[in-house]
């Protein structure tokens, strides 16, 4: 599995790590739905760090797209929302000339 | 329910096929692809240059408040010696509020200087991936049948396009702080400007500074008074009983 972690780069994980990161995502998203930004945040950054100390970075020429997006807790709850809806909190890319 | 994780991945493929779905055929969507990512990249340089720019302004800023806490420290000792507490008390008021405004400036530095590693980073990956993407692109245009071909670049398309993505996410945020910053700065300019902190750090003189200026020209008066009066009595006093 690759997962990104966003604004900082892609990891591959392994299949326990993904369990684990599976079970603080539900922790994440029930707390995002519960404006609950401290837990989201502590959620997020417990993600962030299993990543960074568990999974294998990527070079930086490899081109592969990623199974999971992980957001970056410096967001604000209603970016982190925003993130998620069709929109989307990414800007768009650039449009074509 | 969908976690946070998924539902990101899939707003970002979205936009990716968004995006791809405007080139039509193989050649011209890798090409396509490729112009985008270099435009990408010069907003990545702009934004790094940004936030250098902003960063720069408030640590001269943080440099003059610095210099102002000093003199008022110095402007309150003084004051203090020449028996005047209410001007000593006013200096210690003020260096508060500078002290303070120091304080906000310290962290949004810091935070400025944050989002530039991240966005320096970003532009480093970005740069690698494009350089990864121009000769994989080459090699899919020349060896490849069309189906296959597609296939590839399906494949290229979507690992760069998820990192336009995330580095045009990492500029937007690097350009709302500049922005909030910049803000911020002008504020404490106008502040300056306005007189309400007054402009210690102008070299200009303030009513404090001319107070004190008063107090410590009448100390001086006094004592040259009382030095020549000294003098006067000392060198000659029969003179004086004489006329």
């Amino acid at each position: 599995m690759i997962v990104r972690l966003m604004n900082e780069g892609q990891y591959r994980i392994d299949d326990d790590l993904l369990q684990q990161l599976n079970e603080l995502d539900e922790r994440a998203t029930a707390a995002a739905e519960a404006d609950d930004e401290q837990t989201l945040d502590d959620a997020l950054d417990e993600m962030f760090s299993l990543v960074k100390s568990r999974g294998d970075a990527l070079a930086d020429d490899e081109l592969t797209s990623s199974d999971i997006l992980i957001p970056p807790s410096d967001l604000t709850l209603e970016e982190t929302k925003e993130l998620l809806t069709d929109e989307g909190f990414i800007p768009d890319l650039p449009a074509p000339t | 329910m969908p976690g946070l994780m998924n539902r990101a991945s899939t707003v970002v493929k979205a936009k990716i096929s968004k995006l791809l779905d405007r080139a039509e055929d193989p050649g011209e969507t890798l090409d396509y692809s490729y112009e985008k990512q270099l435009e990408l990249l010069q907003n990545v340089k702009r934004g790094v240059a940004d936030v250098v720019t902003a960063k720069k302004r408030l640590e001269l800023q943080t440099t003059q408040l610095e210099q102002s806490v000093v003199k008022l420290d110095s402007q309150a000792r003084s004051a203090l010696q020449a028996g005047r507490e209410d001007l000593a008390r006013e200096a210690l008021q003020r260096k508060t509020v500078v002290q303070q405004q120091l304080q906000g400036l310290d962290q949004q530095v810091q935070g400025l200087q944050a989002q530039q590693e991240k966005l320096i980073a970003s532009e480093k990956q970005l740069s690698a991936r494009i350089e990864a993407f121009r000769s994989q692109k080459e090699v899919i245009k020349a060896q490849y049948s069309a189906a296959d071909a597609q296939v590839k670049i399906g494949e290229a398309a979507t690992g760069i396009g998820e990192q336009m993505a995330d580095t045009g996410l990492a500029i937007q945020r690097a350009k709302d702080k500049t922005e909030q910053m910049q803000a911020r700065a002008a504020a404490v300019d106008e502040l300056v400007a306005a007189g309400t902190l007054e402009d210690f750090t102008s070299g200009g003189e303030t009513d404090l500074d001319r107070q004190l200026a008063q107090v410590a020209a009448g100390t001086q008066v006094d004592s040259e008074l009382e030095k020549m009066k000294a003098e006067l009595g000392a060198g000659d006093p029969q003179k004086e009983l004489e006329r």
